[in-house]
């Protein structure tokens, strides 16, 4: 067993350097849920202040567009987590395949979001600004729920195409993982999933409680 | 800088006996913290051939002991420093209100006769002043360190600073809350004058030349900004019959409870009035349709100052 | 791969340019952190010097209050986010975490060199950000003055501190995780020197509250880029909201500037006194608290913003409570120096130092944690004072002791031990003129970040800029020594001070490895012997 060569002479084995590894990227996400937590607190705070004029703003959200999205996404990490116990069973073949339906899923999610529902709330005047559409007393209100939506889903955006990035490294690099020795595609699988959760908590803030009152 | 000691008013005293607790309690622990270096840096000095005997090995009797002893002394300053801060925190019930606006870089002052000042503010003494204070830009903060006292002023909100000065003087008023390259240039000075003094000084030329008592220039801008219109004149409230539209009464309203249509009570205070005016939409008064235009941005602070003062001076029933 | 002659120095394992820039060895990286961080040091320091110029007269010297509010920003902001916070984690806590923990490098080197180019790519811009013209808003950025009224480069200025933000968090995710997989074997958490502990409650606020920051910055950019934003008052945002999150991160900062230096000392302590340290567990837990207990106390910077009666009283109280742990820590290293043997070598004269400015500063923390006191002295030079004397007094010293407690280790050689004790008594000589006539001003009301003031502030102000001159001076004395010392300097032996912990049974500079074989480690730290027994000195 080519073990020396498999971890580098800080690590006492390869077992102790997956571990190691698997430990970083939960710190990691640790990260970055405070990274994004201080949107969802802004945001529910900044709805407390002002909820009539803010819902106003959430109701001209795309509801359908939404949805979709969302469907996208937990069918991404679906396919993922399958990908995932494809490599366990040792067969790289149906990881890959799977991975690619997970990348395509998150593609679509990016094209729906920034391609159809971002071009129609710019269409729509959503912006907020001296050109922001909605008028009278929901005016401020609207536009402060407006600037949350569209500061977080560009950064939502921007973490999944990191995502997509990784993806793609992971799928390109397959030849080089085995049932036993596949942490960078656990790493990557958490990292996948974390956005994933992160959207599901943005979901409910963008289109739903808008809507409920 | 005369005036500076003793503080001229009660708070500020008690506040420099709290400073001085404060103090007598840090060069103590100081002497301590010191003394024990020095004594232990000349007497366990590697040259030194003093006999170190046996050493203690109950550490946690002493970390025990100091840990309970500094709780102690640090929760004795926080009640004492705490019970102050709440009575700086409440005003008395018949303050003397007085306005105060911040921008970038001057204070300005209106007194409730309309009277209005720059980058000074005369009050009288042997009386609670209450500053009712916002700012047009930035966040400033207005201190006096004279009286111990200081609070920022926030755009888009009312904060609230009182005191009660005991002696005549002038005093410095700094702003201390970073706003900008004039920061340094935005200070001033507060005056204490007797009671009949500041009755002069209210009616005296330099500060009376043209202006209007604030409650007057208020039902100009009640008018002019078509407030009448619903709510009828001197703002007896509407109804379709009279001003074709469901309007709350303003007569008799400041310092009433009013139920809003979350279900939640709150007091008509300025930063109520404040609201309804320029985001009425947080404020849905139960009972009316929810119409009232918001008129953010196109009143300035000084004059929404003017209507609330106005709404302030109706009582109930009058006509004015 | 595999380097088998483990008795090759790290300095000496590569001489090219490459080999320094593109290696992965923890030493290395550290001592390019050392050359950056001593750059911005002098850089921030140099901003001081300029202010402490303009207040020698009420007038202002300098003749534009633009350009001394671009000092005072440029100051602050240089001086938390490219010295304090990064200083001893990234040189010291880099060099040394590996060899005390009986490793052979960090968990992740390659990361441990990516947050090394983050923190230049950050600090380039930050540069830029100076060069371009600056920024005036103070370090702490209060919306909306920054989002929307000021003219400086603020959007570069957010972008520096963001990368140095992540710079900062890979630093601290590299040691946690090293610290929890690292450890020699035998080496259980409570064998582990309390530098280690130390290190580890910082890299947990690293790693916890700095994403909070680099997010607020984010929104704050944006309110500065598109003109509208979430704390926009005049659409319903709040700008306190700002603050809030603002300190939930800066606050804790002042633990991640101050708890590694708590480490330093309580290394240094014991091997200068020749014993064990005093209430090993206290101490550690006390860094846990305050780790810990740092994180619910933000909202004391706001006792007068606006915020509510309620929220103000449990700060102050959560503020006396985080204040306790450092006590306990004090009385612990004045406890280890009680029946010891104390040598007064260069790096114990900055520890103790560092313990007597530390204890002012802390003890000032007082007078404004009691709220009717703060009311008085907030935003005034009283804070000021304060808190440079936690930062430079404190943080600053003990960075200064680490530094030569460890130099031997680090370079191979002794500086001379007369001109480091010369440094030392001159900086706590000059630390003190310069900041002490501060907290007398607060009290008289003088407000902070004051181009000009009034004429009955000028006689301190004289002598705190007097003090400044000294202290600038006290700052050059290291800068010259240990330069020196690096070419001229006599070669140091593997444990120089005869101090416990593993880093001083490799040699003086340690090989790439670090070990050539992995060390067991049996005993509790800090076991010095009874010199009586073996005839010290």
């Amino acid at each position: 067993m080519s073990d020396a060569a498999a971890h580098e002479f800080q690590f006492s084995s390869a077992e102790h350097r997956r571990e190691t590894a698997i430990s970083g990227i939960w710190l990691f996400l640790a990260t970055e849920a405070l990274f994004f937590g201080p949107i969802f607190l802004s945001w529910i705070y900044a709805r407390f202040a002002d909820p009539n004029a803010f819902d106003a703003g959430g109701r001209q959200t795309e509801l359908t567009i939404g949805v979709t999205n969302t469907a996208l996404l937990i069918a991404s990490s679906f396919a993922y987590s399958v990908g995932l116990a494809f490599m366990e069973f040792g067969s790289r073949r149906g990881m890959v395949l799977w991975l690619l339906v997970a990348w395509a899923l998150g593609a679509a999610f990016i094209g729906l979001k920034f391609g159809v529902e971002w071009r129609m709330d710019l269409a729509k005047g959503l912006f907020p600004g001296a050109n922001f559409s909605v008028h009278g007393p929901s005016r401020n209100g609207a536009q402060l729920f407006f600037a949350f939506y569209f500061f977080s889903t560009a950064l939502h955006g921007l973490h999944l195409l990191v995502g997509l990035a990784l993806l793609a490294w992971i799928i390109f690099q397959a030849r080089r993982f085995t049932a036993e020795r596949h942490s960078p595609v656990r790493v990557v699988g958490l990292y996948w999933t974390f956005i994933d959760v992160i959207w599901l908590i943005l979901f409910p803030l963008i289109y739903l409680i808008g809507r409920a009152s | 800088m005369n005036g500076y000691w003793p503080s001229a008013t009660l708070e500020g005293r008690e506040v420099d006996l709290l400073l001085l607790a404060l103090l007598l309690v840090s060069c103590a622990v100081l002497a301590l913290v010191f003394g024990l270096i020095l004594l232990y840096m000349v007497r366990y000095r590697a040259g030194s051939g003093v006999h170190r005997g046996a050493r203690s090995d109950q550490a946690w009797r002493f970390e025990i002991g100091w840990t309970a002893a500094t709780l102690a002394v640090f929760f004795g300053l926080f009640i004492w420093g705490g019970d102050l801060y709440v009575r700086l925190f409440q005003p008395p019930a018949d303050a003397l209100q007085i306005y105060v606006v911040g921008k970038q870089w001057m204070w300005k002052v209106e007194h409730q006769g309309g009277q209005r000042e720059i980058n000074a503010l005369h009050v009288p003494i042997n009386r609670p002043i209450q500053l009712v204070m916002t700012s047009e830009d930035v966040i400033h903060d207005f201190s006096v360190p004279a009286f111990r006292i200081k609070h920022d002023v926030l755009p888009g909100r009312y904060e609230t600073l009182w005191f009660q000065i005991d002696r005549t003087g002038a005093f410095e008023l700094f702003c201390t809350q970073l706003c900008g390259v004039g920061h340094y240039t935005m200070t001033g000075e507060v005056v204490a004058m007797s009671q009949p003094d500041f009755e002069k000084w209210l009616a005296s030329g330099a500060a009376s030349e043209g202006h209007e008592d604030m409650a007057a220039a208020g039902k100009e801008l009640f008018t002019a900004h078509g407030c009448s219109g619903c709510h009828g004149e001197g703002g007896v409230g509407g109804s379709p019959e009279t001003t074709g539209v469901q309007a709350p009464a303003l007569a008799g309203l400041y310092g009433h409870s009013v139920k809003l249509q979350t279900g939640a009570t709150v007091t008509a205070d300025d930063k109520f009035i404040r609201d309804c005016i320029l985001t009425p939409d947080k404020t849905p008064v139960a009972g009316y349709p929810q119409i009232m235009p918001s008129f953010s941005g196109q009143i300035s602070e000084e004059k929404v100052l003017r209507l609330i003062a106005y709404i302030k001076s109706l009582k109930s029933g009058s006509r004015t | 791969m595999t380097h088998s002659a483990a008795q090759v120095s790290y300095l000496e394992d590569g001489h090219t340019l490459r080999s320094w820039l593109l290696t992965t060895d923890h030493k290395r990286i550290a001592i390019l952190y050392f050359v950056a961080i001593t750059f911005f040091f002098f850089a921030g320091g140099f901003a001081a010097f300029l202010m402490r110029y303009n207040l020698l007269s009420p007038h202002g010297l300098l003749g534009s209050a633009e350009t001394y509010n671009r000092l005072f920003s440029m100051h602050g902001i240089l001086m938390v986010w490219f010295f304090l916070v990064p200083a001893v984690p990234v040189t010291l806590g880099n060099f040394l975490i590996p060899l005390m923990l009986g490793a052979r490098d960090l968990a992740f080197p390659r990361l441990n060199l990516l947050s090394w180019y983050l923190f230049m790519a950050a600090g380039f811009v930050a540069l830029y950000a100076v060069v371009a013209g600056g920024v005036d808003t103070g370090w702490t950025f209060y919306t909306p003055l920054t989002s929307l009224y000021s003219k400086g480069h603020v959007v570069a200025a957010i972008v520096a501190i963001f990368i140095a933000g992540f710079s900062s968090i890979a630093t601290g995710l590299n040691f946690i995780v090293s610290i929890h997989k690292l450890r020699a074997p035998g080496m259980t958490w409570y064998k582990m020197p309390v530098f280690l502990w130390s290190l580890y409650a910082t890299s947990v606020i690293l790693v916890l509250a700095t994403p909070v920051l680099a997010m607020t910055l984010l929104l704050l950019a944006f309110e500065r880029i598109f003109g509208i934003g979430v704390f926009d008052p005049a659409i319903g945002g709040d700008p306190l909201l700002f603050q809030h999150l603002f300190w939930f991160y800066s606050h804790p900062a002042v633990y991640v500037m101050i708890l590694p230096g708590f480490g330093v000392i309580s290394e240094i302590v014991p091997a200068f006194s020749r014993k064990e340290l005093f209430g090993y567990k206290f101490v550690v837990w006390a860094s846990i608290a305050i780790a810990v207990i740092g994180f619910l106390v933000w909202g004391h910077h706001m006792f007068v913003a606006g915020t509510s009666l309620f929220s103000a009283i449990v700060f102050s109280l959560l503020s006396y409570m985080v204040a306790v742990p450092s006590a306990i820590k004090v009385f612990n290293w004045i406890g280890t120096m009680h029946k010891g043997y104390i040598h007064f070598d260069s790096p114990m004269l900055y520890a103790i130092g560092f313990i007597g400015l530390f204890t002012t500063g802390g003890l000032t923390g007082l007078f404004v944690a009691a709220l009717a006191a703060d009311v008085h002295l907030t935003q005034t030079y009283f804070v000021v004072a304060h808190f440079h004397y936690v930062m430079v007094g404190g943080m600053v010293s003990a960075y200064f002791a680490g530094l030569h407690f460890w130099w031997p280790k680090i370079t191979g050689r002794l500086y001379p031990e007369m001109w480091g004790r010369a440094g030392a008594i001159t900086i706590f000589v000059g630390f003190n003129l310069t900041f002490f006539p501060q907290f007398v001003l607060g009290y008289l009301g003088m407000p902070r970040r004051y181009f000009a003031y009034p004429q009955q502030f000028e006689a301190l102000n004289l002598l705190s800029s007097a003090g400044a001159l000294v202290l600038a001076l006290g700052y050059l004395l290291p800068l010259g020594y240990l330069t020196w010392s690096l070419l001229y300097g006599e070669r140091a032996s593997a444990n120089p001070w005869g101090a416990t912990g593993l880093e001083w049974t490799t040699p003086s500079p340690p090989p790439t490895e670090n070990f050539a074989v992995t060390p067991i480690v049996t005993q509790a730290p800090y076991q010095y012997e009874q010199p009586e027994a073996a005839s010290h000195e």
